[in-house]
């Protein structure tokens, strides 16, 4: 490809920003000190860390400093918050979560539930992604030790009403973890108006670099850590503290926060039009999600009667990167739970393809993609047994096996 | 991403013998949407010879499968029905120079509709036994439902035997969870079906620590048998010969290069070269030759000479 590649995937992990870089590296080899030392060497980690923590605090929204803990990303925080909760709740021993969480809450929740350490509520959604609210008021009981729900969901943005969910969740008596992976840096958020009682985040969806993340404890609320050892995060995760990760997501933090209404506005702007484009293009294709409630950089359309690795090869090789509910492109053989958990058919579920934008693209990105998708559909769907026979695919398509 | 083969891509990039061939005399439909993988195969058939004279495909999936399905009506152009019959997946994936263990199916699925083609111009039913579950072995492709119906059919109880069985946890061995899993259900279906004893049944807990069997390296030579130099290297070649089959049928082979005193030094060739089992294999060679020598030898592999 001659031309420059489109990268749409940034749900999936972003660029980290070339100011975050900067940021990081004196702290490889100049400024190398344990930040837990008494020397200088360490002091002056220990006060770019404290300034790091600060400027990710702000961002969140956080009443205190050292309501942050860092970990070693989005999954280790999210296990050290429901582990957590377990251990310090008493005799609660359920955990309520969605049918369209990450697996980094959902497998864990199983193995919970297969080991006999939990008891677990898996609530529904509608046909556009919304929590089953009913379902939810009535899985919370004095047993329910701690409610998982994600801020925004990772394959179709749809955002998830927290503030509220969180004080149902205090009206039971269970702590409230929100996995706010993908909403972080994407929308305004402001922990100390809220009763959310801990959330987790990563380091690399918001332009920051990979292996750290940050787990938010609510000052006053009980943790457990998951990792023991040192003195370090006032001894809630053991482990030296990875500075220069820290202090570029620190840096990454105050990005987001400066470009925090570029992404409700330029970003959105940008999404909406390359959605609107492909949906007039191509027919048979469709928006997955709650449209009137999601992220701003994130959507997802199924193109019916195709499958999703199939259009990510062709969409690979004109240079334009995004990603895919599709169970071919992660070894499964079911296309992505929260598709089927919205009851989309599985018709459309194969070929749902995930658009995800960040501040670093602009409008002629969205100018190849309106471009090159309509090709690409159009041959897969030439391709396919089912297209032509879409009216009537079933009676005419009659495999041996269903 | 996958690693697919520049055949694969060129395959799905630029499939030949897609789209539908008008009066096709026989068709196999196979897949379903619902299960992410679909294909029909048309098949034109000269009745006189029994040859399929032309093949188109229409497929609904991913890269691989696509790329089966062009590859497959490639595969059987020109050949006789009789001839057509005879191919397997095997062959299928091997034309396009390998598929990822994950996506072995596409060619089960390939073989498959050929079957069902046939059938059809044949004017009989062609019944699918197929059935297939998430992959849990990545090293030997091994799925869940050939682990299900291998214990089953087996009454397997451990690891171990799923292993024997269907190699399954043979190599990297970092499945033993999955693997465990499938134990602990398919166990605990039979014995609620009266097919198990229940203290037999398989339940995930203390795993024993692998223990490495220990080598067989003798440090004594049998007194009895006082071999001279030539009739040592005949009963090595004798015992290689022996062997090479079973390594053969992995795609493998060994070859004998020279014997130096107890230093055996041999050529690990076709499969075996980079496989990360190939130090098991040798191992393996080694303890055979042990026995059958009954003087301590050691084995040692030597890269291919050009």
């Amino acid at each position: 490809m001659s031309a420059q590649p489109v990268y749409l995937d940034n749900n999936a992990t972003t660029r980290t920003d070339p100011a975050v870089v900067t940021a990081m590296l004196p702290f490889f080899t100049e400024q190398f000190g344990n930040a837990s030392s008494m020397h200088a060497f360490g002091a002056e980690v220990g006060g770019a860390i404290t300034h790091a923590r600060r400027a990710l605090a702000d961002l969140l929204g956080a009443a205190f400093d050292h309501e942050i803990v860092y970990t070693g990303g989005g999954t280790e925080a999210d296990s050290t918050a429901i582990l957590s909760a377990l251990e310090t709740q008493g005799q609660r021993n359920e955990v309520i979560t969605s049918a369209v969480e990450h697996p980094a809450v959902l497998s864990l929740v199983a193995h919970l539930e297969k080991t006999g350490r939990a008891r677990v509520h898996i609530i529904p959604v509608d046909a556009r992604g919304r929590l089953d609210m009913e379902a939810y008021a009535k899985a919370l009981s004095e047993r329910t030790a701690i409610v998982s729900i994600m801020w925004a969901n990772n394959e179709t943005g749809t955002l998830f009403p927290v503030e509220r969910l969180a004080e149902m969740a205090h009206g039971a008596g269970a702590l409230f973890h929100t996995d706010a992976v993908q909403a972080v840096g994407k929308i305004p958020i402001d922990l100390k108006s809220t009763a959310i009682d801990m959330l987790s985040l990563s380091g690399h969806k918001l332009h920051g670099p990979k292996g750290i993340g940050a787990l938010y404890v609510r000052k006053g609320v009980r943790l457990r850590p998951l990792i023991r050892g040192g003195h370090q995060e006032r001894g809630r995760r053991a482990g030296t503290e990875n500075a220069p990760a820290i202090i570029g997501l620190g840096k990454a933090a105050e990005l987001a926060a400066a470009h925090m209404a570029e992404e409700q506005t330029r970003v959105k702007a940008l999404r909406d039009r390359l959605e609107a484009g492909l949906l007039a293009a191509i027919g048979n294709s469709f928006v997955t999600g709650d449209v009137e409630s999601r992220l701003p950089n994130t959507c997802n359309i199924a193109f019916e009667y195709i499958e999703g690795e199939a259009i990510l090869l062709l969409m690979n090789r004109e240079g334009i990167a995004a990603s895919s509910g599709s169970a071919c492109t992660s070894g499964s053989l079911e296309p992505s739970h929260v598709l089927r958990a919205m009851n989309v058919p599985y018709t459309a579920a194969h070929g749902a393809i995930r658009f995800s934008f960040s501040r670093e693209n602009g409008p002629e990105d969205v100018a190849r993609v309106l471009e090159a998708m309509p090709p690409i559909i159009a041959r897969l769907r030439e391709m396919s047994p089912f297209w032509r026979e879409r009216d009537q695919h079933t009676a005419a398509f009659n495999p041996t096996y269903a | 991403m996958w690693e697919y083969s520049e055949k694969v891509k060129d395959y799905f990039f630029n499939p030949k013998n897609s789209g539908i061939l008008e009066d096709a005399d026989g068709v196999g439909d196979v897949g379903a949407i619902s299960c992410g993988d679909a294909l029909r195969l048309m098949i034109k058939v000269d009745a006189p010879s029994q040859t399929i004279t032309d093949a188109r495909f229409q497929t609904f999936g991913c890269g691989s499968a696509i790329a089966s399905s062009s590859a497959l009506t490639e595969l059987i152009i020109g050949k006789t029905i009789d001839e057509a019959m005879g191919l397997t997946n095997q062959d299928i994936a091997d034309f396009l120079g390998g598929l990822p263990p994950e996506k072995m199916h596409c060619s089960v699925m390939g073989q498959e509709a050929l079957q069902a083609a046939i059938a059809n111009y044949r004017g009989e039913a062609w019944v699918d036994d197929h059935e297939e579950g998430a992959l849990i072995c990545k090293c030997f492709g091994v799925d869940e439902g050939m682990i299900e119906r291998t214990v089953r059919t087996n009454g397997l109880t451990s690891i171990e035997e799923i292993t024997n069985y269907t190699k399954a946890g043979g190599g990297c061995s970092t499945c033993a969870e999955g693997i465990e899993g499938v134990l602990e259900r398919v166990n605990a279906a039979m014995v609620a079906e009266g097919l198990l004893a229940a203290d037999r049944a398989f339940h995930a807990g203390v795993v024993p620590l692998p223990v490495k069997a220990r080598k067989v390296v003798r440090t004594e030579a049998p007194a009895a048998r006082a071999l001279s130099n030539l009739q040592k290297i005949r009963l090595i070649e004798e015992t290689i010969a022996q062997i090479r089959p079973s390594l053969q049928r992995d795609g493998g082979d060994c070859e004998l290069i020279d014997v130096e005193g107890n230093r055996v030094l041999v050529r690990l060739t076709g499969a075996c070269v980079g496989c990360h089992l190939s130090g098991a294999t040798i191992e393996g060679v080694q303890a055979r030759l042990v026995e059958a020598v009954g003087v301590p030898l050691l084995v040692v592999p030597v890269s291919a000479m050009h």
